[in-house]
């Protein structure tokens, strides 16, 4: 929601950043404020997930220029986990699996690092445990998963519902959802839009990454964003991302070029 | 005015010689054989032994088992015989709950009843040392006899120079058609008061149809220098079953070589895990000698080294019936300038058609300086057969950890989780669950 002079959350301005030397971010321009949505749409290979990692501190991506605040301090002064403790959650597009460790251990190390951040109490195994139960609720994930290696061997679906139980979890400030859709059946896509919808409040903010219509109709953006090329060429409201569904792409990148 | 008295001059230039060392491999036996005085058939077990080292010359990295593994380390020391031990330790931070019962304490090589603790198991369980139960159990000396340093492999130089001093052992002997549900902890105290010659022996004859865990424990109380040369001989009996796990906690300054010799006889099940976190510098060859057809043999095993440690593992699967099946994983997690060192021998004659061996070798390694040399080395005859094997070399994934860092998770934390998955993995196998924490404690890096 759209919320008059409601506090910024996240302001970027002329962001460029390289991988492998390569420069991919080409000056990008965001402002995003509490309580809103927005969505980022655009070809493959336009920078979207690069967009993401930057803001979540990738260390294989290079800011070479431009400015990141969030919450009114500088973001890429913070450490990948110094972020996600004060609030910053990037549901990854392809959710690593990691052998080993335990979905439940991972889990409860990472809400009690958040807990020491804000200098409360950690949980113990067995308050974490009550707590979990009403978090994997929101996406109607079994127990059972918990004691699973984290993502080892779960479908493409069910890494997506566990990123969402993970930011469940975490409860974040500014969400970054790089096409959490994408592989998800109608069923699934349902319930993970569900689960978004009930984190949404008036003092957070959502980034919601996707190639598809579809989500954001259980998802509502107030704005919709085309990325082509690293850059931020056209923002509109939700008839944007119809309009895209219909059209493609081409039409604004020709407007675009036309337009520089 | 002091007035110093110094030890005639240790020549270390000659310990590179071959002289030097034959001089420190005659010492060795001598040590060895100055221990104890056995007579009868022991006696001429070790001086059999003793003629077997005398044929042979200290190895060197140009022989082909040592070619990784410098003993230098070891010529370094001065080895003298053991003292007496003082007569209180306080060893309570190594009993297990598990085994509260069923301990055999060895102190620098020596029995220590007082802090061993054998409860009355199953009638016809024999458990004891040596010496003892040549006494007592007179009637079980063909149930000993036979399987002491009697083993394919036992004239190697270091397997034959513990015979050529064997004076005690630890013995289990599992009845038949029993299923020992205690497990058993065989401890090997090192003091590390002096730099000795350490020999611990154990013998472990599973009877038919009868099964039994064994924990074999070699741990210090001290930093101090020492050379432990461990024998273990496992004699697994028709369908009989033994899950062994065995521990290398020595002193980072100690040096460490065991052998652990198993026959499995037919459908015999053998299940090792073997963890390696101790010493300076350690060998452990680890022989199977498949003797009957359809044994089951699994082989977990985890070498964690940091600073300058070198840990070498030498598997040696020799099948030699048809229908064996065996599964080896074996991880290494290397640090620092630390170097691991696997060779993964699987031999499949023409007779062990229709053999299913896998063998599986990961290793870790956390710093750019770290090292591994790890080498499977499959000889098959046999055409019907199904053998597989790989081996992995890699560092922490940078993107592993931006997960978790993106998760709120420190990265020195990311890395000991990342640590910790991969060797738990083994130490699960683990089936005393006082232990795995333990190890698992032990395992990880230093916290930051
Ligand atoms: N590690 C890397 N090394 C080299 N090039 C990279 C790397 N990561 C991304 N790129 C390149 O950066 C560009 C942007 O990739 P990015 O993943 O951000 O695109 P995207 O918009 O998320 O695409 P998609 O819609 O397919 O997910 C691509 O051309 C990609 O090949
Ligand atoms: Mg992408």
């Amino acid at each position: 929601m759209i919320i008059e002079n409601s506090p910024v959350i996240l302001s970027v301005k002329n962001l460029t950043a390289t991988v492998d030397e390569t420069l991919i971010l080409k000056g990008m321009n965001l402002e995003i404020r509490a309580g809103e949505i927005h969505a980022i749409m655009g070809p493959n290979g336009s920078g979207k997930s690069t967009f993401s990692k930057v803001l979540a501190g990738h260390p294989d991506y290079k800011v070479t220029g431009g400015e990141v605040m969030y919450l009114g301090q500088n973001l890429l002064d913070l450490e990948p986990e110094d972020r996600a403790r004060s609030g910053i959650f990037l549901a990854f597009q392809y959710p690593l699996e990691i052998p080993g460790v335990s979905n439940l251990d991972f889990l409860r190390v990472a809400y009690n690092s958040k807990r020491k951040h804000e200098g409360l109490e950690e949980l113990d195994a067995f308050d974490f445990d009550e707590l979990i139960q009403q978090k994997l609720d929101v996406v109607k994930m079994d127990t059972s998963f918990l004691n699973r290696s984290v993502n080892e061997g779960f479908s493409g679906g069910e890494k997506k519902r566990n990123e969402i139980l993970q930011m469940a979890l975490l409860d974040p400030k500014l969400a970054i959802l790089d096409e959490t859709d994408s592989g998800l059946d109608i069923d699934a896509l349902k319930i993970v839009a569900n689960g978004v919808n009930q984190l949404s409040r008036a003092d957070n903010a959502m980034l919601v990454i996707t190639h598809y219509q579809r989500l954001l109709e259980y998802i509502v953006p107030d704005y919709v964003h085309v990325m082509a090329n690293g850059r931020i060429i056209r923002t509109g409201s939700k008839d944007l991302a119809l309009e895209l569904e219909e059209r493609g792409y081409d039409w604004v990148l020709d407007e675009e070029a036309v337009a520089s | 005015m002091s007035i110093q008295v110094s030890a005639a001059p240790t020549d270390t230039a000659s310990l590179t010689t071959a002289e030097g060392r034959a001089a420190y491999l005659a010492r060795l036996l001598e040590l060895a054989q100055s221990a104890g005085n056995p007579t009868g058939w022991l006696s001429a077990l070790r001086q059999q032994a003793a003629a077997h080292v005398q044929e042979q010359t200290f190895p060197t990295t140009r022989d082909e088992e040592w070619r990784f593994t410098d003993l230098s380390e070891l010529l370094k020391i001065e080895l003298v015989q053991p003292e007496a031990t003082p007569l209180s330790l306080d060893i309570a931070g190594f009993c297990l709950p598990e085994a509260a019962g069923s301990r055999l304490v060895f102190v620098d090589g020596v029995y220590a009843p007082e802090l061993s603790a054998v409860d009355d198991g199953p009638a016809h369980l024999v458990v004891g040392n040596l010496v003892n139960l040549l006494k007592t159990h007179p009637d079980q000396i063909d149930q000993i006899q036979p399987y002491l340093g009697q083993q394919m492999g036992s004239e190697e130089v270091f397997t034959a120079l513990n015979t050529s001093g064997l004076t005690d052992a630890a013995v289990v002997l599992v009845p038949k058609n029993s299923a020992i549900e205690t497990p058993i902890h065989l401890l090997f105290v090192a003091t590390g008061q002096t730099p000795a010659l350490l020999q611990p022996r154990c013998l472990l004859v599973a009877a038919p149809n009868s099964q039994l865990t064994v924990v074999e424990d070699y741990v210090t109380l001290g930093k101090g220098t020492y050379f432990t040369n461990s024998v273990t001989e496992i004699a697994v009996q028709e369908n009989a079953q033994v899950t062994h796990i065995r521990l290398q906690r020595e002193s980072l300054a100690a040096v460490h070589i065991g052998k652990t010799a198993v026959s499995q006889a037919r459908t015999a099940r053998y299940i090792s895990t073997a963890i390696s976190l101790g010493a300076k510098l350690s060998r452990h060859n680890l022989e199977i000698y498949q003797t009957g057809e359809q044994t089951e043999t699994t082989l977990n095993g985890l070498t964690v080294l940091r600073d300058e440690q070198l840990g070498d593992t030498h598997s040696t699967l020799a099948l030699s019936k048809p229908y064996g099946t065996s599964r080896q994983v074996h991880k290494c997690i290397v640090d620092d300038r630390a170097h691991a060192v696997f060779n993964g021998k699987v031999f499949v004659p023409k007779a062990a058609q229709l053999t299913d061996a896998g063998q599986l070798s990961r290793t870790l390694l956390l710093s750019p300086k770290a090292r591994v040399d790890t080498k499977p080395q499959l000889e098959i005859v046999a055409d019907n057969v199904k053998c597989t094997h790989g081996a992995t070399v890699g560092q922490l994934e940078t993107d592993e950890i931006f997960y978790l860092q993106s998760r709120g998770i420190d990265a020195t934390t990311a890395r000991r989780l990342l640590v910790y998955a991969f060797a738990y993995e083994i130490i699960s196998q683990v089936p005393i669950a006082s232990l795995r924490p333990i190890l698992a404690n032990q395992v990880l890096p230093a916290q930051a």
